[in-house]
């Protein structure tokens, strides 16, 4: 930007011309809506409150090449259904809401294209070993308190803030050794997709134990022995059985499956 | 219907959605129950030497005809099957056979389920299928 507070030469915004009522506008909404190919979004409705069972209520969805799962479900809820309860926010596979059961498998709604499912039908489901809020909306109370049980975070007896100290130095080598796990996004999707969890809910899960790896690899950490007696439990670490399931639907690239395996060996005592 | 989404021991055994790991961990749990019943079966059949040679000899004879040859074909299928793959989850549970944790480039793919993981999972049932069919071969004398 200028000193004038004016845009640089070709980078100005052009000129609108039409308001959004103009009427071209609107001609060339319908026309591009009418152009784009059409999709059946199957959604599924439950309010634990009121229904007895799940329905699928069915909606006609104009698509895009770009389109995304979140965005025709979105679609739905302004013009076909306002009550339609589903939990979003970035948009951009950042903040984790979106998870839910697309097709079949868990994924993210912002993240999954519907042109890439490859399919006529798109028939959307709240997570799996979730308790159900409402239609697509599921409780992360219970991933967030095992999460804590964990302890997410750098135990030290001192501390960079102190003064006289030091801070924490770490080679690249360090942050490799646990930089994936930093990447988890707490959207659930790991869990959802674990064969464990399906008849467990007091396992910790993959999304716990791989955040358990994070701190337990991260060398400026102390509380290793703390992490690995909080895992070593009957609903712990143990009851994993290496499916890999959860590493193959992690939207960002984590996986637990390996940090729930590297964790074992510190376990059985083949890693310091 | 329950508030919690749990998807209970249908969620657990349907194999097909993520690829072969879940069809291995699948076929893990059925051929360890398989085998748990045969065990249980096993004694109950030896046992019956205790009442004498020909209760031993009628309870032999359950598995000389065609139903019992597939059965115990079946059983040395999931043995060599539960062998192998158990011998690969052991290897694996220990923290080998992955290389080092790195930070992850997209199109991500894990680590966990590399190739020699999924070899190792081919081959278990390749040598059970293998297996098997050399034990039909000997019992049916082909």
């Amino acid at each position: 930007m200028t000193k004038d507070g004016a845009l640089p030469k070709g980078f100005e915004r052009p000129t609108v011309s039409a308001s959004p009522n103009d009427s071209s506008v609107q001609e060339k909404y319908e026309e591009v809506k009418s152009s784009s190919k059409t999709i059946t979004l199957r959604i599924s409705k439950f309010n634990p409150e009121k229904d007895l069972r799940t329905a699928f209520h069915a909606f006609t969805v104009p698509y895009q090449r770009w389109t995304t799962v979140l965005d025709a479900i979105l679609e739905v809820k302004s013009h076909q259904d306002h009550s339609i309860g589903v939990r979003y926010s970035c948009r951009q596979a950042t903040c984790g809401s979106c998870g839910m059961i697309i097709n079949g498998k868990p994924r993210l709604a912002c993240f999954t294209k519907i042109s890439e499912l490859d399919s006529d039908v798109v028939t959307v489901e709240p997570m799996n070993n979730f308790p159900l809020i409402r239609d697509l909306a599921v409780g992360f109370e219970r991933m967030f308190s095992t999460h804590k049980r964990i302890k997410p975070y750098v135990i030290r007896e001192d501390s960079e803030t102190n003064p006289g100290t030091k801070e924490f130095l770490q080679s690249p080598e360090d942050v490799e050794k646990y930089i994936q796990f930093a990447s988890c996004i707490k959207c659930g999707l790991c869990n959802s997709a674990c064969p464990t969890m399906t008849t467990d809910s007091t396992f910790i899960g993959p999304q716990g134990l791989a955040q358990a790896y994070r701190y337990v690899a991260d060398n400026r950490d102390q509380g290793k022995d703390e992490r690995l007696r909080i895992i070593d439990e009957p609903h712990g670490i143990w009851r994993c059985h290496f499916a890999g399931s959860c590493s193959q639907v992690c939207p960002k690239g984590v996986d637990p499956a390996m940090g729930i395996q590297l964790l074992r060996g510190y376990l059985l005592g083949y890693r310091k | 219907m329950d508030k919690d989404r749990k998807e209970g021991i249908k969620g657990m055994a349907n194999p097909g959605r993520y690829g072969i790991e879940r069809v291995a961990y699948w076929l893990m749990r059925i051929t360890g129950l398989g085998l748990l019943f045969y065990f249980i079966g096993h004694i109950y059949e030896t046992s019956s030497l205790l009442d004498g040679k020909a209760a031993w000899d009628s309870m032999l004879e359950l598995t000389q005809t065609t139903e019992g040859h597939i059965f115990l074909a079946l059983v040395i299928g999931m043995c060599v099957f539960h062998t192998g793959n158990g011998i690969r989850l052991m290897v694996a549970q220990a923290g080998f056979g992955f290389g080092k944790a790195r930070r992850p480039d997209y199109p991500y793919t894990p680590s966990s389920l590399n190739m020699k993981n999924k070899l190792c999972i081919y081959v278990s049932i390749g040598l059970a299928a293998l297996a098997m069919m050399y034990g039909l071969s000997v019992m049916f004398h082909v």
